[in-house]
């Protein structure tokens, strides 16, 4: 099993993972990209399509002003604002889209440093090659704002709540449940090491 | 807030006294069971340029109080802070400072 990530030369961080882990956080983050690229609304009001206001096409500020239905979006997607349903609207209006891009860029990042790595394409036989990453600082950037993405879109999905510990731990190991909760604190324990990797770097 | 696999001993600074009084709207950060208590003292330091210290005294009264102000300034600004926030996958929001 991976130690996770260190600091190396140069400053640089590096991170060696089995071909299973790495496959794994590729999967993970790829539901995260699909999901904040899918279905992102385009129509800032109901009935003010981008066609009936070219001016707000031509900006691309015609932004959603709702918050999104899907609780793990809603948390990727926070609202901006707590007691003004208008102003948040409004903030969501001109940031959404561009926050739904920056996420999914990072993921894109995150999987593309993989794959650069060495890990086969998907569905490929990931065999038990070793994936040695070694990130600048942008990816860095990536990576640690793509785990705690990936790890809040678990958390929502799991309902995990702070000092859960006990329910977790009485779960049967062979349930799914109990699965995907050591995935998320396996996760945890990764971008752990990479905070303090990413120290001073 | 939660730690993973090894958490840090985080020794506690005497003050966190960083905002200005002056200034009449503040980002605020609000605490959640996911993020690690070591990558929100992250952030506060890289986004913000805080000291460890205080950015540690910030993290500890977000995980204790359940929220902390982080940053003041015009409502442009705290936007700005609240999405840089948002896209570091805290949980922040911005508020007239009398609120």
């Amino acid at each position: 099993m991976t130690s996770g990530f260190v600091r190396g030369r140069q400053g640089r961080v590096q991170g060696e993972f089995a071909a299973l882990e790495a496959d794994l956080i590729r999967h993970l983050v790829s539901q995260v990209v699909e999901l904040v690229s899918d279905d992102a609304p385009h129509a800032g009001r109901p009935g003010a399509g981008a066609s009936e206001d070219p001016l707000a096409g031509l900006l691309d500020f015609d932004g959603p002003v709702d918050s999104p239905d899907d609780p793990v979006l809603a948390r990727l997607l926070p609202d901006a604002y707590r007691d003004d349903d208008e102003a948040a609207g409004e903030f969501r209006r001109f940031t959404e889209r561009s926050m739904r891009d920056q996420k999914a860029g990072n993921g894109r990042a995150v999987v593309s440093s993989l794959t650069g790595a060495g890990l086969p394409a998907v569905g490929e036989d990931v065999g038990d090659a070793v994936v040695e990453l070694e990130l600048g600082p942008a990816d860095v950037q990536a990576w640690l704002r793509c785990l705690t993405d990936v790890r809040l879109a678990l958390a929502i999905r799991l309902g995990v709540e702070e000092g859960d510990e006990d329910y977790w731990d009485a779960l049967p190991d062979d349930s799914p449940q109990a699965y995907l909760r050591d995935v998320y604190d396996w996760l945890g324990f990764v971008q752990e090491t990479l905070v303090a990797a990413a120290w001073r770097s | 807030m939660t730690t993973a696999a090894s958490p840090t001993e985080v020794e506690r600074p005497e003050t966190g006294e960083v905002v200005r009084p002056d200034l009449p709207w503040i980002t605020v950060v609000w605490n959640d069971p996911v993020n690690l208590m070591s990558y929100v003292t992250y952030v506060f330091c890289e986004y913000f340029g805080y000291a460890k210290s205080q950015a540690e005294t910030l993290m500890l009264q977000v995980h204790h109080d359940g929220k902390a102000v982080v940053a003041n300034g015009s409502r442009e600004e705290m936007e700005r802070d609240v999405q840089a926030m948002h896209g570091y996958g805290l949980w922040a929001t911005l508020q007239k400072a009398d609120a």
